[in-house]
């Protein structure tokens, strides 16, 4: 394989991918309205189109034919700075998950992730934490109190969560022995999921990565009720659908890290033994994948619209005296595991 | 110590159980049926103690019951019924020449219909009255003369609850 065949290989999985995420996302906020209506005893949106499924687009278009609204006191270039480290943020993210095994195509083999890096959660970790930039200058450079604060809720509550965080990936990695998410998903061949091994730190993770999202009940940082809007109080236009966009890609991300480092990955227990002829097996491993990422999509979804919002000491409390104390008994029931039971 | 209401059980501390038990409220409300109106195909039909446009009530003859005493004017909060009475030969001997409810002023309140001695201005099911400009929300005699038949589920609920 030479070099142009790499970097065509690689642009065409970018392609995919983004045209993927892009129409995943403008059908998650669907979703979300759809879900949150039957959660209420409503319909929903169904009047653009069958169903109401051109309804994402007519609220792009919405968003487009909106007036661009900067104020006075705020950073100019701050401001417009700020939605697109969220976007960038939320779709660069994706490059290192792996969304399905090796496939062999016209005597090539394809590895079906973008970037097969060996510092892959590091990489994730560290685009993750620049999000809270994003959120931090929206707020700072508004020019709005209500901005300011929740700016600042924003980064206060982020370096909380992240780490547990990245002390619940702790367990991964060290079961995993290894940085690189194509690793961590070999590793959990058959039923030796990581949600199964390391229930605690599964949990502590999944609470984390809706902190890192602002989902509710985490989405203190724009809080309606107190906040206005939060951070976004002063954007309008594409620039707040940059946001709104960056918003629903981060829980595409979360979903689709959850799945890599504690529900298998790609991984399908027992499709190997089914005896399906040679591209079968792959095709229902990414089917598994993005099986997986929904259903915890839903799970957002779900919770958000069933879970009221924590108070700010609660949500610090929750934070620092429940969600650290259980990562480090995680990563103790990890190193038990692995000096007992010789996983 | 002494347990108070507030104090919560061990279960309820953990926080989970109770996460799960407002998950599966939620998970068990998407199915059941819904309860939206899908307005401009089906249509909300109030019953006869629904307070919706007053109108006049017409006899099967043709004629309004109103003998235009200005009752309904005297006592309309935002003053938006005007009566003009006139001699006639019938029974009655009084009848509104002009009769008009200015529909942006109306706060459906009921007052007219509550003071009418006739029973002849009661409040109706129409709830749909859109105008593009002013003229059009002044209602005249032509728009409110509405056939008792019409009025039926109104002046029944009046006589058996008023």
């Amino acid at each position: 394989m030479n070099i142009l065949q790499i970097i065509g290989i690689t642009f065409v999985k970018i392609l995919i991918i983004f045209t993927v995420m892009m129409l995943t996302v403008s059908y998650l906020v669907y979703f979300e309205r759809k879900i949150s209506a039957w959660a209420q005893n409503r319909l929903g949106p169904n009047r653009v189109g069958w169903f109401g499924l051109l309804q994402p687009f007519a609220d792009v278009f919405k968003l487009l034919l909106k007036e661009d609204i900067v104020p006075t006191h705020a950073h100019k270039k701050l401001h417009a700075l700020a939605p697109m480290i969220a976007l960038f943020v939320a779709f660069s993210t994706y490059a290192v998950i792996p969304f399905g095994p090796d496939i062999k195509l016209f005597g090539i083999v394809i590895p079906l992730v973008v970037a097969d890096i060996n510092i892959g959660v590091l990489y994730i970790l560290a685009l993750t934490s620049i999000g809270v930039y994003a959120i931090t200058l929206a707020g700072w450079s508004s020019g709005s109190k209500y901005s300011l604060l929740g700016g600042v809720r924003s980064s206060a509550q982020m370096i909380s969560y992240e780490i547990s965080m990245g002390f619940s990936v702790g367990g991964v990695i060290l079961l995993a022995s290894s940085l690189r998410p194509v690793a961590i998903v070999a590793a959990q061949h058959g039923w030796m999921w990581n949600a199964v091994l390391q229930p605690i730190g599964f949990i502590t993770f999944l609470v984390s990565s809706f902190a890192e999202t602002n989902r509710l009940p985490f989405d203190l940082p724009e809080a309606e009720p107190e906040l206005v809007g939060g951070y976004h109080t002063e954007y309008s236009s594409m620039k707040f659908a940059g946001f709104f966009l960056a918003e629903y890609a981060n829980m595409i991300i979360a979903s689709a890290l959850i799945v890599t480092l504690y529900l298998g990955g790609w991984q399908v227990p027992l499709v190997g033994r089914l005896g399906l002829p040679a591209g079968w097996v792959e095709l229902i491993q990414v089917a598994g994948f993005l099986f997986k990422v929904a259903c915890l999509l839903f799970f957002f979804i779900w919770v958000r619209w069933s879970l009221p919002r924590f108070r700010y000491d609660q949500l610090m409390s929750l934070g620092w005296k429940v969600m650290f104390p259980l990562s480090l008994i995680n990563i103790i029931w990890v190193a038990i595991l692995i000096m007992v039971f010789k996983l | 110590m002494k347990k108070r209401l507030k104090d919560l059980t061990f279960w309820e501390k953990i926080y989970i159980p109770e996460i799960l038990k407002g998950l599966s409220l939620t998970l068990r409300t998407m199915f059941k049926p819904k309860y939206t109106f899908e307005y401009p195909e089906e249509k909300f039909i109030p019953t006869g103690s629904y307070r919706g446009r007053p109108v006049l009530v017409m006899e099967e003859n043709g004629k309004e019951r109103c003998v235009a005493c200005g009752l309904c004017s005297r006592v309309c909060p935002p003053l938006a019924i005007e009566v003009q009475a006139a001699e006639t030969t019938d029974e009655k001997e009084r009848y509104p020449v002009k009769f008009e409810i200015n529909m942006i002023r109306c706060i459906f309140c009921g007052f007219c219909e509550e003071v009418c001695p006739e029973e002849a201005i009661v409040m109706s099911k129409d709830y749909e009255m859109a105008f593009s400009n002013r003229e059009d929300a002044l209602y005249g005699k032509d728009k409110l003369l509405t056939p008792v038949s019409e009025l039926k589920d109104r002046i029944d609920f009046l006589r058996k609850y008023r």
